[in-house]
C-alpha cells in the first residue's frame, strides 16, 4: 500500500533506536516527541507507554506534552497536514480564499482530516512570511507566496501521495528580502574574530577592567589574568549600552554580569546560554533572515557570552516554523567545531569549552517568553515560571541563563569586534545601535530593514513605498497600533520599542477585522496557567466575534475594558497583558469601526438566539413565525 | 406603620425553566407576607394569574431560558419591569436544566421520541403551539440586561425578605456571606 | 522574626523564604486565595491572591502566594479594588466550567463556592461556557467530576510529590487545558490511585470524589456552613512554633526544595 510509505507505523525498536540517538535524556522529550510526529505523523498511545516506560516517565504528563504543542497530534491528522499561515498579513493577501480553494479542491471540511486519513487543512499561527504570503506549512515545511497555481501542484501531489521531502524544491525557496543594510546586515566579519579580538584582551593596569578583574579573582578563585578577557569583554558589552533585542529591552551587560555572578554548580561553570529563535510575534521575520544570513554572527555572539559569563554549553531555540532552517544551522555549527570556534579549547585557549545543541519548538508562541522557553528546553509544556527567581540565577535545570534574541547576541558579537563605545555611538542616547524591522503589509516592498535606532514611522514608510497609510502596528499584536498622526514617532527604546514586526495597513483595511484576528491569535496562544489570560482571552474572542456579527453593544466595549483591567492586573506574563492592547489602540484610534457595528445601544444576547432554535427547527420540520427569534425584543 | 396613601409597589413574578421552588421559598416568608402585602402589590405572576406583565417597579424571574417561550417571557418582563431580579441558581446560572447542555439536542429529541416508546408515535411533535427548545439553557443575563442576582436553590426565606425590604427601603439589596449561597 | 513588612497598614512579621501569602496566613491575616495550599509549594495560577504593591503613583500588582516576603513592602489586599479583581476572576472560573452547587457534592466543603460568597459573587456575570467535560466513573471507589475543575493543580502536585504516583496531568492549553489521568485508556479505574492518597484530599472543588459517601453531612452542617472561608483558612494557615507547636514552622517543607 503506497500510504504505508508516507506514514509508516514507528516499530518498537525503531522508537528505541530514535530514543537512543537522543541519549534518552527526559530533557529531549520534546525533540523525541517532534521526531516521532515527522516520522508516522501522529503519536500513538503505544507509543506513549513506550515512552513512558524507557524514560522513565509518566504517560499522563507525555501526554500532557503533546497536548500543550499544536504541531504535536495524538490523534492522527492526516499524512499531510497543510497549515495556513493565519496572521493578518496572510489574511490580507487572501489566504481565506485560498484555504477554501484547496479545501474544496481536496474534498475537505477545515479542520477535519479527510476520511481515507490522507489530508488535513487548518490554520496555524503567523508562520513568520509575512513578506512573502500567503504562506503555509505542509507537514512542517514552509512554502511561502501561495496562489491557486501552487494550491493545484500541492494538491496534485498530496493526492498522489508523494512525501513532502520529494516535493519540488521551487516550492520551498524562501527569498530574504533584505531591503537595508547597516552595521548588522552589511558586517564583514570573519567566523572567530570577535572571539580572536576577545581573546587577545589585557589588563591595563591601573584600570577599572583591572580593578574589576582583581575584585571577580577572589570572588570566582581563578588568577586575575585569565579573567581580564572575559571581564573586559563583560565590560565591553556593558559599555555598548545593547539592550535586549526580543522588546523588553533589558540591558544585556547587566545580564550577563548577572548571570556570571549567579553560582554556576560545582566547577562554577555550569551555566547556560540561550539563544531565543522562537520568533512567534506576528509579523516578525528578521530573525529568520539572521538565521539564513547571519548564523556564524549569531554563534559568535553566543559563544562570546559563554566566554564573558563562564558557561559550557548553549542552545538555539528553534521555532518549528523554522524546520527548515535546521540542517543549515547544524551545517554551520559543525563548520564551526571544526575551526576550533566551539568545541572544546576553543582557539587554542585552555579551558575554553563550549558547544550549542538546537532544539525545534512545535508550535507554541508563549514559549517566545524566556521562563517558558526554558521549559521548553527541559521537555516540559512551555509554561511561564514563577519569578523571582530569575533565570539568570535560576534558568535552565535551575542554573544560571542567559537568554537572549538572535539579534541581541548577532549585535554582541559586533561590540565584542569594535568595541562598546563604536557601538554607542549608533543610534541615539537611551537606544544604542541599529534594529532590524520586518517589514509587511500593505507597501511597495516589504521586507527586512535595518536603521540606526531613532528611525520615524514616517521614513520607514517612505522606504518601504506605503502609501495612503491608515496605521502601523509596531512590534506585533503585543506592541502598538499607531495612527497617521503619529507617524513622527521614532523606533527606539524610549518612544517606539519594538521587538522588529512592522505591519502597515492602509486606508482600504478595515482595523477591527486587524484587532480581532489578534483576539483570536492571543486566544490560540495562551497557555493557560492562570485564569485571567486563560479565560479572558478566549472572553475577548467571543466578544470580538460577537460585535463582527452585528451583535455587539455598548455592554460589550464595557467588557472588553474590564478584561482588559483584569488581564493587566493579574496576568502570569506579557502574554495576558498585553492580550486586549490591539482591541484597546484600535478602540482608541479608529472608533468608528468599532461603532458601525455596533446596531443597536440596548443590550443584545450574548448567543445567536435564532441559530440556538435551529436544531429544533430541523427536528421538527417547523419554519413558523413562533419557530424564529430576533436578536432585538420586539417592541 | 402603614401608610395607605403611598403608592405600592407593583411587583411581577414569573418561573421559566424553573421549578417554582423559588416561589415555593417567597411563600414561605410566611406570615412576613402580610407585611409585604402592604407594601407590594402583584402583577403578573403565578399568586395572581395575570397572563401578561404591565408596567411594574420590580421583576422577579425563576428559572433559566430553556426555550424560544422563555425568551418572550423574560422580554415582556424586562420591557415592563423598571428593576429586574435574576431570582435562584437556574435563573442565575442556567441551573440544574443546564445540565443538559452537554447533550445534543437533536440527540435527545431523537432518543425521547423516536428511539424509545413514547406518547407520540414515534414522532417529534412540532405543533406550533408548542415553544421550540434552545440548542442550549441559558442564565437570564445572556439574553437581557438584569439588574439584580439572587443565587440559591432556592433562595431561602430570609434571603428573599431580606433583599426584598432592602429593596423596599430604598437600599442596595445587599445579602452578607450568611445569606450568599449558591446550593 | 524582626524583619517586617505592611499589610494594610499593619506590620506583619516574616521568616526568611516566606512569600507575602504565607507571612500574611501566619500572622492571622487572610488573603483570598484558590491555588495555594499551605502543604505546598506556591503555585501562582488562580491570581485570586493577587495584592498592589508600593504606595503612591508607583504601584504594581502581583500573586502574593509566590511574591517573596521583603522588608518594607507596602502591600494593599482588602480594598474594594483588589477585592472587585478577586471577584471578576471567581466569575470567571465559574462561567468557565459548569458549576451547578444545587447538585454537588462538594457543596458547604468547596473553596470556590465559599469563596464566592465570603467576596459577594452574585453571578458569574460572563456568558457561561458551558464545555463538554465527561465524567469519569470507571474507578470502583471514586468519581472523577471534570465539570467543576478548576486548573489548580493540587492534585496533580499532590499526587506527584506526596503519593509519588503522578496519577495526574495537564494537557492541552487556553481554554481547552484539561486534566488527564495517568493511564493508557485515560481512565481512573486504571491507574494506582487509592482512597488514602494526599491527591484524594487537596481537590478544593468537587472533581475527586469519594463514591458512597454523598451527603453524609447533611447540607448546612458541612465545613463553611459553619465559618466563612476568610475564617477558616487562617485555623488552617501553619503558625509560628510558639502558636501551633513543634511542626508548624510557619514555612512548607515543600517550600524550600
Amino acid at each position: 500500500m503506497p500510504q504505508s510509505n508516507l506514514s509508516p507505523e514507528l516499530t518498537t525498536t525503531g522508537l528505541t533506536s530514535l530514543l537512543d540517538g537522543q541519549g534518552r535524556k527526559p530533557t529531549r522529550l520534546l525533540q523525541i516527541l517532534i521526531e516521532i510526529q515527522a516520522a508516522q505523523h501522529w503519536i500513538s498511545p503505544e507509543n506513549i507507554d513506550q515512552l513512558a516506560a524507557e524514560l522513565n516517565l509518566p504517560r499522563a504528563r507525555i501526554e500532557g506534552v503533546i497536548g500543550f504543542y499544536s504541531f504535536l497530534h495524538a490523534e492522527p491528522a492526516g499524512q499531510f497536514r497543510l497549515l495556513f499561515s493565519d496572521n493578518i498579513t496572510d489574511r490580507m493577501l487572501g489566504n481565506q480564499n485560498l484555504l477554501e480553494y484547496l479545501c474544496n479542491k481536496l474534498w475537505l471540511e477545515r479542520g477535519h482530516v479527510s476520511e481515507d486519513g490522507l489530508v488535513s487543512v487548518d490554520t496555524t499561527s503567523c508562520t513568520g512570511l509575512c513578506d512573502q504570503g500567503p504562506a503555509m506549512l505542509a507537514n512542517g515545511m514552509a512554502i511561502p507566496r501561495l496562489t491557486r497555481e501552487r494550491l493545484d501542484e500541492i494538491a496534485e501531489l498530496v493526492l498522489q501521495k508523494v512525501p513532502v521531502t520529494q516535493w519540488p524544491a521551487e516550492l520551498f525557496v524562501i527569498e530574504n528580502n533584505i531591503q537595508r543594510r547597516e552595521i548588522l546586515l552589511a558586517n564583514s566579519m570573519q567566523p572567530g574574530d570577535a572571539l580572536r579580538a576577545a581573546i587577545a584582551q589585557v589588563c591595563v593596569p591601573g584600570s577599572a577592567v583591572e580593578a574589576a578583574a582583581n575584585q571577580r579573582s577572589w570572588r570566582e578563585g581563578i588568577p586575575s589574568v585569565a579573567l581580564c578577557a572575559p571581564v573586559s569583554t563583560l565590560e565591553e558589552i556593558k559599555r555598548s549600552n545593547l539592550r535586549g533585542r526580543g522588546g523588553a529591552g533589558f540591558t544585556t551587560g547587566l545580564k550577563w554580569e548577572a548571570c556570571r555572578n549567579a553560582p554556576g554548580g560545582e566547577d562554577n561553570r555550569t551555566r547556560y546560554v540561550v539563544c531565543n529563535a522562537d520568533e512567534g510575534e506576528p509579523g516578525t521575520f528578521k530573525d529568520r533572515v539572521l538565521l539564513t544570513t547571519q548564523a556564524d554572527l549569531l554563534f559568535e555572539g553566543m559563544t562570546l557570552c559563554a566566554f564573558a559569563i563562564n558557561a559550557k554549553q548553549g542552545f538555539l531555540y528553534l521555532r518549528g516554523e523554522y524546520r527548515y532552517l535546521l540542517e543549515p544551522l547544524n551545517a554551520v555549527l559543525q563548520r564551526r567545531r571544526d575551526a576550533n570556534l566551539l568545541g572544546a579549547n576553543i582557539l587554542g585557549q585552555a579551558g575554553f569549552d563550549f558547544d550549542i545543541e538546537i532544539h525545534l519548538g512545535a508550535g507554541a508562541y508563549v514559549c517566545g517568553e524566556e521562563s517558558a522557553l526554558i521549559e521548553s528546553l527541559e521537555g516540559k509544556r512551555g509554561i511561564p515560571r514563577n519569578r523571582p527567581p530569575y533565570p539568570v540565577t535560576h534558568g535552565y535545570l535551575d542554573k544560571p541563563t542567559t537568554v537572549n534574541n538572535v539579534e541581541t547576541f548577532c549585535a554582541a558579537a559586533l561590540v565584542g569586534l569594535h568595541g562598546g563605545d563604536w557601538y554607542r555611538g549608533i543610534g541615539t542616547a537611551k537606544s544604542a545601535g541599529t534594529k532590524i524591522l520586518s517589514v509587511s503589509g500593505d507597501c511597495a516592498r516589504p521586507g527586512i530593514y535595518e536603521y540606526p535606532f531613532g528611525v520615524t514611522v514616517r521614513q520607514v514608510l517612505i522606504d518601504c513605498g506605503a502609501e495612503n497609510t491608515l496605521a502601523v502596528q509596531v512590534s506585533g499584536p503585543s506592541g502598538v497600533c499607531i495612527g497617521a498622526d503619529e507617524f513622527d514617532r521614532r523606533i527606539a527604546f524610549e518612544d517606539l520599542a519594538t521587538a522588529g514586526a512592522f505591519m502597515v495597513f492602509d486606508e482600504s483595511r478595515d482595523m477591527f477585522e486587524v484587532a480581532r484576528n489578534f483576539a483570536h491569535f492571543f486566544a490560540h496562544e495562551s497557555c493557560g496557567f492562570c485564569t485571567p489570560c486563560r479565560v479572558g482571552t478566549a472572553m475577548l474572542k467571543a466578544t470580538m466575534d460577537k460585535i463582527a456579527i452585528g451583535h455587539g453593544t455598548q455592554y460589550d466595549l464595557a467588557e472588553i475594558d474590564q478584561l482588559n483591567r483584569i488581564l493587566l492586573q493579574s496576568a502570569h506574563c506579557g502574554l495576558g497583558h498585553t492580550a486586549c492592547n490591539p482591541t484597546l489602540d484600535t478602540l482608541k484610534r479608529f472608533r468608528p469601526t468599532y461603532e458601525r457595528r455596533l446596531k443597536s445601544l440596548d443590550f443584545e444576547p450574548a448567543f445567536d438566539l435564532d441559530g440556538a432554535l435551529a436544531t429544533a427547527r430541523r427536528m421538527t420540520g417547523r419554519d413558523d413565525a413562533g419557530a424564529h427569534l430576533s436578536m432585538e425584543a420586539e417592541s | 406603620m402603614t401608610n395607605p396613601e403611598q403608592k405600592k409597589i407593583r411587583v411581577a413574578t414569573t418561573s421559566l425553566a424553573g421549578c417554582f421552588g423559588c416561589h415555593m421559598s417567597l411563600l414561605d416568608i410566611d406570615e412576613r407576607l402580610f407585611t409585604l402585602l402592604e407594601h407590594v402589590e402583584f402583577d403578573r405572576s403565578p399568586l395572581t394569574d395575570i397572563k401578561h406583565c404591565g408596567p411594574c417597579d420590580v421583576g422577579l424571574v425563576e428559572g433559566g431560558l430553556c426555550n424560544a417561550e422563555n425568551v418572550h417571557v423574560l422580554r415582556e418582563f424586562r420591557k415592563n419591569c423598571k428593576i429586574l431580579v435574576a431570582v435562584g441558581a437556574c435563573a442565575v446560572t442556567g441551573g440544574l436544566p443546564a445540565q443538559r447542555n452537554h447533550l445534543d439536542l437533536a440527540d435527545c429529541l431523537q432518543e425521547v421520541y423516536v428511539t424509545e416508546v413514547s406518547l407520540h408515535n414515534g414522532l417529534i411533535p412540532n405543533d406550533p403551539e408548542l415553544p421550540l427548545p434552545l440548542d442550549k439553557v441559558h442564565p437570564l443575563h445572556e439574553v437581557v440586561k438584569v439588574d439584580y442576582f439572587i443565587p440559591g436553590c432556592p433562595p431561602s426565606a430570609d434571603t428573599l425578605w431580606k433583599f426584598l425590604t432592602d429593596l423596599l427601603a430604598g437600599r442596595t439589596p445587599t445579602l452578607g456571606v450568611e445569606l450568599t449561597r449558591y446550593d | 522574626m524582626s524583619e517586617t513588612f505592611q499589610l494594610d497598614g499593619e506590620d506583619i512579621p516574616f521568616a526568611p523564604g516566606q512569600t507575602v501569602l504565607q507571612a500574611a496566613l501566619s500572622a492571622g491575616h487572610y488573603i483570598p486565595h484558590l491555588c495555594y495550599h499551605p502543604e505546598f509549594k506556591p503555585h501562582g495560577s488562580c491570581k485570586v491572591c493577587t495584592v498592589k504593591i508600593g504606595g503612591g503613583n508607583n504601584t504594581r500588582t502581583a500573586a502574593s502566594c509566590t511574591l517573596p516576603a521583603q522588608a518594607g513592602l507596602e502591600i494593599e489586599s482588602d480594598t474594594e479594588e483588589m477585592n472587585a479583581l478577586r471577584r471578576t476572576l471567581v466569575q470567571m472560573l465559574f462561567a468557565e466550567g459548569n458549576h451547578f452547587c444545587p447538585s454537588c457534592e462538594k457543596s458547604g466543603n468547596c473553596e470556590l463556592q465559599a469563596l464566592g460568597s465570603d467576596l459577594g459573587v452574585m453571578t458569574a456575570g460572563f456568558r457561561h461556557f458551558y464545555p463538554d467535560r465527561p465524567v469519569d466513573a470507571s474507578h470502583p471507589d471514586i468519581l472523577l467530576d471534570f465539570n467543576r475543575c478548576i486548573l489548580c493543580e493540587l492534585c496533580v502536585r499532590a499526587s506527584c510529590e506526596v503519593d509519588e504516583k503522578c496519577v495526574f496531568s495537564l494537557s492541552g492549553r487556553g481554554i481547552t487545558k484539561h486534566l488527564v489521568v495517568n493511564a493508557t485508556s485515560g481512565k481512573l479505574a486504571d491507574t494506582d490511585i487509592a482512597l488514602t492518597d494526599k491527591a484524594m484530599q487537596v481537590c478544593p472543588v468537587g472533581v475527586i470524589l469519594k463514591k458512597r459517601v454523598g451527603f453524609a453531612v447533611p447540607i448546612g452542617q458541612r465545613r463553611y456552613d459553619q465559618r466563612p472561608i476568610s475564617a477558616q483558612a487562617l485555623d488552617d494557615a501553619p503558625r509560628p512554633p510558639s502558636a501551633s507547636g513543634p511542626n508548624g514552622s510557619g514555612v512548607c517543607q515543600a517550600c524550600e526544595e
